[in-house]
C-alpha cells in the first residue's frame, strides 16, 4: 500500500511546528503522538465529548475528527492557555473551585468555558448550561463547573481558603 | 497465595532517596534531597516513566513492617509518604497527607506522597469500597505517629532533655518552654533510615508502639486543604497514564467479537500487512488485535482487518427489551439465606392493608469519559505496566500468573486516569498490554475504542425486585417481605486472570464462576416482621460476553437503595404518613446500633429536613391536582448508610408532564463520616457522588439485542449533562456520634455513601410532584411519560 505523508506547518500555542504525517490523521494524534501535547484527550473519537478539544482561532474544535489537513489557523491547547507564566483566570477558578475529580475531561471543559466566555464575557446561568452542553464529564463535576465559570466571569477576588471558611462549619447534633 | 516480603527489602525509591540524599552517589534522581519540589515535579517532567524505565528490577514488595517503607525525612527537612492507596480524583492523597502530617507534626507543605506503584509503596490493594479514610488511613497515621516517636527520643538524646519535656512541631523539637534549643527532623535523621520495625498480622494492622493524637489534637486533618493533584491537572502539565511513551513503543487496538459467544473462523492478515505502520496481527483464540507503529494506524487497521466470526448455536442473552421478564422466569443459580425475624407471612396475610411493588434496574456500566488504556513495557525481561488501574498491586499479581513470570519481575507504575469507581475494564487493558508486549518484545499502548468502552466494560448488574408490606392499625409498617433477584452470576473480581476479558477470549474458564451477589438493603429500620431475600441468576451464556458484571460505585447499593427507599416511600404514602417522619419512627423503633448507626441515623436524617427545609406532610404534594401548567415539582427523601457512614439525601424535581422530563433543581445531603479529614473536599467528592446517582437515575442502560450491546457511544448510551446539574447542591456535615468530642472519633468514607441513595430520592421526588410512581429506571423522559400516562 502506498504511503501518502506530507509536511504540515502547524502554529501552536505561539510557536511553529512542522509535522510529517498521513493527511487524514485526526488532529488530535498529532497534538499527542508526534508534538508531545498533554491537554487534548482521546474520549471518544465522535466529537460527542469534548475531551479532545483545542481551541483554533477562536473556535472550540473537536481534534478527534479533524484531519490534520484540514487545520489553519492558530491552535491553542490547555498547555497555551496560561500568558507569560500568568494561568488563565478560568484555570485559576479551576482551582479556587476545586473542580476536577479525576480531571480526565477538564480539558475540554476548560477550552470550552473560555469560548463560551470570549462570546459572551457575562453568561447567564442558563448560557453556561447550554454553552456546555455538549462537554461531558463522569464524575459529575458539572456543578464545580459552572461554579468556576461564574467565578472567572465575576472575576472574583475572593480566594479559595476565604470560601472555605464559610462553607465548612459542622452542624451538630 | 501472596509471597511473604523479604523482611530486609527495602524500596528502590527508598533507596534511591537515601542515596540520593549524599550527594554524588547516585545516578537516578528518582527522589532527590528536595523530595518534595521533585515528587511535585514528577507529573510535570518525564520523571516517573523515565525513572521507571531506567531501573531494570526486580521489583520486590517493600515490607511494609518497616517504618522506611512509609516515611522518608530528608535532609532539607521535608518528608515523603508512601502509601499503598490510589486516587480516583476524590482527594485521598490529599487526605493521607494530612493524617500523616498531623501525626507526624510536620507542616503540610513540607511534604509530598506517593501512591500505588508496587515496587516502591507497600500494598494496601490500591483503592475500593470508599474506604480509604476509613480503613487505610489508620496504617498510615500509626506509621507517622511512630515516626515521630523516634524523632523524640533521637531529640532527646540531642537535647540532653526527656521526651517528657520536648515539644515537637512543623518537623522541629524543642524544649517545651525554650524554643531557642530546637533541632529539626533533618539534624536527626535526614537523609537516612528509621530502622525500625512495626508489627501487624496484616497491613491494615501494622503499628508502631506510639499512639496516635487524640481528637482533639488534629490540626492539619480538619483543614480545607486545597488538592495537591489539581493545579497539574488544569495547566495540562499533570502526565497521566495515557501519556506514557517509551522508545520503541507501539500502538495496539483490539477487535473484538461483532457477537458474544462468536468464533473466530479466520483472520486474513494481508488485509492490513501492507498498511502502513504495520506491526503485527495478534490472535489468540477468539482474542484478536492488531498492532502499527502509529496510533491513527493501529485504528485505521483495525477497522480494515478481514475476520470471519461464526456466530454462536443459541442466543447469549435475551433482548434489553425483554430483560426483566427474562430474570423473573429464571431458576436462582444462587441464593442467600434469607434474613428472617418475626413472622412476615403470617401478618402479610392477616393485613387489611397491604402494599406491593416491584422495581427494575437495568445493566449499568462504569463507561469511562476515557476509554480503557494501558502502557507495558517488557524491557530487560521485566514487564512493567504503566496503569490508573485502582488495584495496581492486583493488577501486577494477575499479570505475573498470567504470563508465568515471577512476581517481582513484574510491576505496575500507579499514574493518573479516567474515572475508576470499581473494577473497570483498565484492568483488562492493563493485561492486554502485558501480554501484547511479552508476545512483541516491544513496548505496546493498548486503547480501547468508545464502542469497546461502553459496550465491554464492566456492568453493574441488573435486577428486579419484589417487595411487600403491610400496616397496622396505627399506620406502622409491621411486616415487610423483599426480594431480590440479581443478574449477577459470574460476577468479576478485580484482575482476575481466569476471568479478566482477554483470558475469556483465549478460551481460559475459571473452574467454578463466581456465585455474584444479591445483598439486601443497609438500613436502620426497626419492622417487626421482616423477611429479606436475595437470589442471582444466571444469562444463558457467561464468557465471552459484553454483559459481564463487575464491582460499580457500591456493587448493588444504588439498585438496592432504589427499590427499599421507594418502597418504604409507598408504605408512607399508604399510611398517609409524612416520608421523614415514617422513617424517623422507624429507626427510634430499631433495637440495632453497632457504630452508634441508630442516633447517628436520626441526626443525619433531621439535619437534612432541617436544611432542606422540610415541612412535614404526606405524599404527594397535594397542589399536584391544582398545578396549571406542564411543571410539578415535588421533594423526596431516601437514607441510608455505607460502612460507617450514614447519609440522607433530599432531592427537589421538577417533572414536565407534557414531555415527561425531569429536573433535579435542588439537592440537599446530610453526611455523616465521623471525623472529617478534608472538610471541602468531602464536600466536593459528596456532591459528584449525588450527580453520580442522578445520572444513573435520569439516564443510564445498557441496551442490546439478542447479539450484541446496541449503546456503544454518548449519544445510544446518554449520560449527565450541564443542562441536568441542579441549580443548588447543600452538603451538611453531620456529626451525629452520642459523644461529638470523643477523642478516639473514627473516620468512615465518602463517595459511595452519596451516591447510594440518590435514585430512590428522585423516584421519591417525582412521586410527590405527580403522584406517579417510577418503579423502573432509567427516568428518560419518553419512558416517563409512558408512566405518567399509564399511572394516570
Amino acid at each position: 500500500m502506498e504511503i501518502h505523508m506530507a509536511l504540515f506547518t502547524l502554529n501552536i500555542n505561539g510557536a511553529s511546528q512542522e509535522v510529517d504525517v498521513d493527511p487524514s490523521t485526526p488532529l488530535l494524534y498529532v497534538l499527542r503522538n508526534d508534538l508531545d501535547l498533554k491537554g487534548p484527550r482521546f474520549g471518544c473519537g465522535l466529537a460527542q465529548c469534548g475531551a479532545c478539544t483545542a481551541i483554533i482561532d477562536g473556535v472550540a474544535v473537536r481534534t478527534c475528527v479533524t484531519p490534520v489537513s484540514a487545520v489553519t489557523g492558530n491552535i491553542t491547547t490547555l498547555e497555551g492557555l496560561a500568558q507569560n507564566g500568568q494561568l488563565d483566570p478560568l484555570q485559576q477558578a479551576w482551582i479556587d473551585e476545586q473542580v476536577p475529580q479525576c480531571g480526565y475531561c477538564q480539558n475540554g471543559q476548560i477550552l470550552n468555558a473560555r469560548v463560551l466566555l470570549d462570546n459572551n464575557p457575562n453568561p447567564t446561568d442558563a448560557e453556561i448550561r447550554q454553552g456546555m452542553e455538549g462537554v461531558l464529564c463522569r464524575c459529575m463535576s458539572y456543578y464545580r463547573i459552572q461554579a468556576a465559570i461564574k467565578r472567572a466571569a465575576s472575576n472574583s477576588t475572593a480566594s479559595y481558603i476565604d470560601a472555605m471558611a464559610s462553607d465548612t462549619q459542622e452542624a451538630t447534633s | 497465595m501472596r509471597r511473604k516480603p523479604s523482611p530486609f527489602a527495602l524500596p528502590r525509591i527508598i533507596e534511591e532517596a537515601i542515596r540520593a540524599s549524599i550527594p554524588a552517589t547516585s545516578r537516578r534522581d528518582f527522589l532527590k534531597t528536595s523530595g518534595a519540589l521533585v515528587i511535585s515535579a514528577i507529573p510535570a517532567s518525564k520523571g516517573l516513566a523515565q525513572a521507571a524505565s531506567e531501573s531494570a528490577g526486580p521489583y520486590p514488595d517493600p515490607d511494609y513492617l518497616e517504618l522506611d517503607t512509609w516515611i522518608v525525612i530528608h535532609p532539607d527537612n521535608t518528608a515523603t509518604f508512601f502509601v499503598g492507596k490510589t486516587d480516583g480524583g476524590q482527594g485521598t492523597g490529599t487526605a493521607f497527607r494530612q493524617m500523616m502530617c498531623d501525626e507526624l507534626d510536620i507542616a503540610y507543605d513540607m511534604t509530598s506522597l506517593v501512591m500505588g506503584t508496587t515496587d516502591i509503596t507497600p500494598d494496601q490493594g490500591g483503592s475500593g469500597g470508599s474506604d480509604a479514610i476509613e480503613v487505610d488511613g489508620w496504617p498510615m497515621r500509626r506509621t507517622a505517629a511512630e515516626a515521630r516517636r523516634v524523632l523524640l527520643e533521637l531529640a532527646s538524646d540531642e537535647l540532653g532533655a526527656p521526651v517528657a519535656e520536648l515539644t515537637a512541631r512543623k518537623g522541629i523539637v524543642s524544649l517545651t518552654g525554650n524554643p531557642s534549643r530546637s533541632v529539626t527532623y533533618a539534624d536527626l535523621i535526614g537523609g537516612r533510615r528509621f530502622d525500625v520495625s512495626l508489627t501487624g498480622r496484616n497491613i491494615n494492622a501494622t503499628t508502631g508502639i506510639a499512639e496516635v493524637k487524640s481528637a482533639q489534637d488534629l490540626e492539619v486533618i480538619g483543614q480545607s486543604i486545597p488538592r495537591y493533584d489539581i493545579p497539574a491537572k488544569v495547566d495540562g502539565s499533570l502526565t497521566w497514564a495515557v501519556d506514557v511513551k517509551i522508545p520503541g513503543m507501539v500502538h495496539a487496538r483490539n477487535i473484538r467479537p461483532p457477537m458474544a459467544g462468536a468464533q473466530l473462523a479466520s483472520v486474513d492478515e494481508s488485509s492490513v500487512s501492507g498498511m502502513p505502520g504495520f506491526v503485527a496481527v495478534v490472535r489468540r483464540a477468539n482474542y484478536l488485535a492488531v498492532v502499527f507503529e502509529r496510533e491513527e494506524q493501529a485504528i485505521n487497521g483495525a477497522r480494515a482487518l478481514r475476520a470471519e466470526w461464526t456466530p454462536p448455536a443459541e442466543a447469549p442473552f435475551p433482548s434489553s427489551d425483554n430483560l426483566y421478564d427474562f430474570i423473573r422466569s429464571q431458576e436462582p443459580v444462587a441464593s442467600s439465606d434469607p434474613i428472617v425475624s418475626g413472622n412476615p407471612e403470617a401478618v402479610l396475610s392477616s393485613s387489611e392493608h397491604v402494599v406491593e411493588a416491584e422495581y427494575e434496574v437495568p445493566f449499568q456500566g462504569h463507561t469511562a469519559i476515557g476509554p480503557a488504556h494501558a502502557m507495558a513495557d517488557p524491557s530487560d525481561g521485566q514487564m512493567t505496566i504503566y496503569s490508573n488501574d485502582m488495584k495496581s498491586y492486583g493488577l501486577r499479581n494477575g499479570v505475573a500468573e498470567f504470563l508465568n513470570m515471577p512476581r517481582d519481575k513484574v510491576r505496575v507504575v500507579y499514574m493518573d486516569g479516567p474515572q475508576v469507581y470499581g473494577r473497570t475494564a483498565a484492568d483488562d487493558a492493563g493485561f492486554e498490554a502485558a501480554y501484547l508486549a511479552h508476545e512483541l518484545g516491544r513496548p505496546v499502548r493498548v486503547q480501547w475504542m468508545r464502542d469497546e468502552e461502553t459496550a465491554w466494560d464492566t456492568k453493574g448488574p441488573a435486577f428486579t425486585f419484589k417487595l411487600r408490606g403491610s400496616l397496622d392499625a396505627d399506620n406502622t409498617l409491621n411486616a415487610l417481605e423483599y426480594e431480590a433477584r440479581c443478574l449477577d452470576y459470574n460476577h468479576l473480581w478485580y484482575n482476575d486472570p481466569e476471568t479478566v476479558l482477554i483470558a475469556q477470549l483465549m478460551g481460559i474458564r475459571s473452574d467454578e464462576p463466581a456465585r455474584g451477589s444479591s445483598p439486601t438493603p443497609a438500613v436502620q429500620y426497626g419492622i417487626e416482621h421482616q423477611r429479606l431475600a436475595g437470589h442471582v441468576v444466571s444469562l444463558p451464556m457467561i464468557w465471552e460476553t459484553p454483559l459481564r458484571c463487575g464491582n460499580l460505585r457500591d456493587p448493588n447499593g444504588p439498585q438496592v437503595t432504589y427499590a427499599f427507599e421507594s418502597f418504604i416511600d409507598e408504605m408512607a404514602a399508604a399510611a398517609n404518613a409524612d416520608p421523614i417522619e415514617f422513617r424517623l419512627k422507624m429507626i427510634e423503633e430499631s433495637a440495632e446500633d453497632a457504630r452508634f448507626r441508630k442516633v447517628r441515623s436520626l441526626a443525619t436524617l433531621r439535619q437534612a429536613a432541617e436544611t432542606f427545609g422540610w415541612d412535614s406532610r404526606p405524599s404527594p404534594n397535594p397542589n399536584v391536582a391544582e398545578t396549571s401548567g406542564p411543571i410539578a415539582s415535588g421533594r423526596g427523601v431516601a437514607y441510608t448508610h455505607r460502612n460507617g457512614t450514614v447519609v440522607a439525601v433530599i432531592a427537589e424535581a421538577q417533572v414536565n408532564k407534557d414531555t415527561g422530563r425531569i429536573f433535579v433543581n435542588r439537592l440537599v445531603c446530610a453526611h455523616d463520616c465521623g471525623l472529617v479529614i478534608n472538610p471541602a473536599n468531602l464536600k466536593y467528592t459528596v456532591e459528584c457522588g449525588m450527580l453520580h446517582g442522578l445520572s444513573r437515575a435520569l439516564w443510564e442502560e445498557v441496551k442490546f439485542d439478542e447479539e450484541k450491546v446496541t449503546s456503544v457511544d454518548w449519544a445510544s448510551h446518554p449520560s449527565m449533562r450541564h443542562s441536568d446539574t441542579p441549580e443548588s447542591i447543600e452538603v451538611v456535615i453531620v456529626n451525629g456520634d452520642p459523644n461529638p468530642d470523643r477523642p478516639d472519633m473514627p473516620h468512615y468514607g465518602a463517595g459511595e455513601a452519596s451516591h447510594k441513595p440518590m435514585i430512590a430520592a428522585i423516584a421519591n421526588a417525582v412521586y410527590d410532584a405527580t403522584g406517579v410512581r417510577l418503579r423502573r429506571i432509567p427516568f428518560r423522559p419518553d419512558l416517563v411519560l409512558e408512566e405518567l400516562l399509564a399511572q394516570s
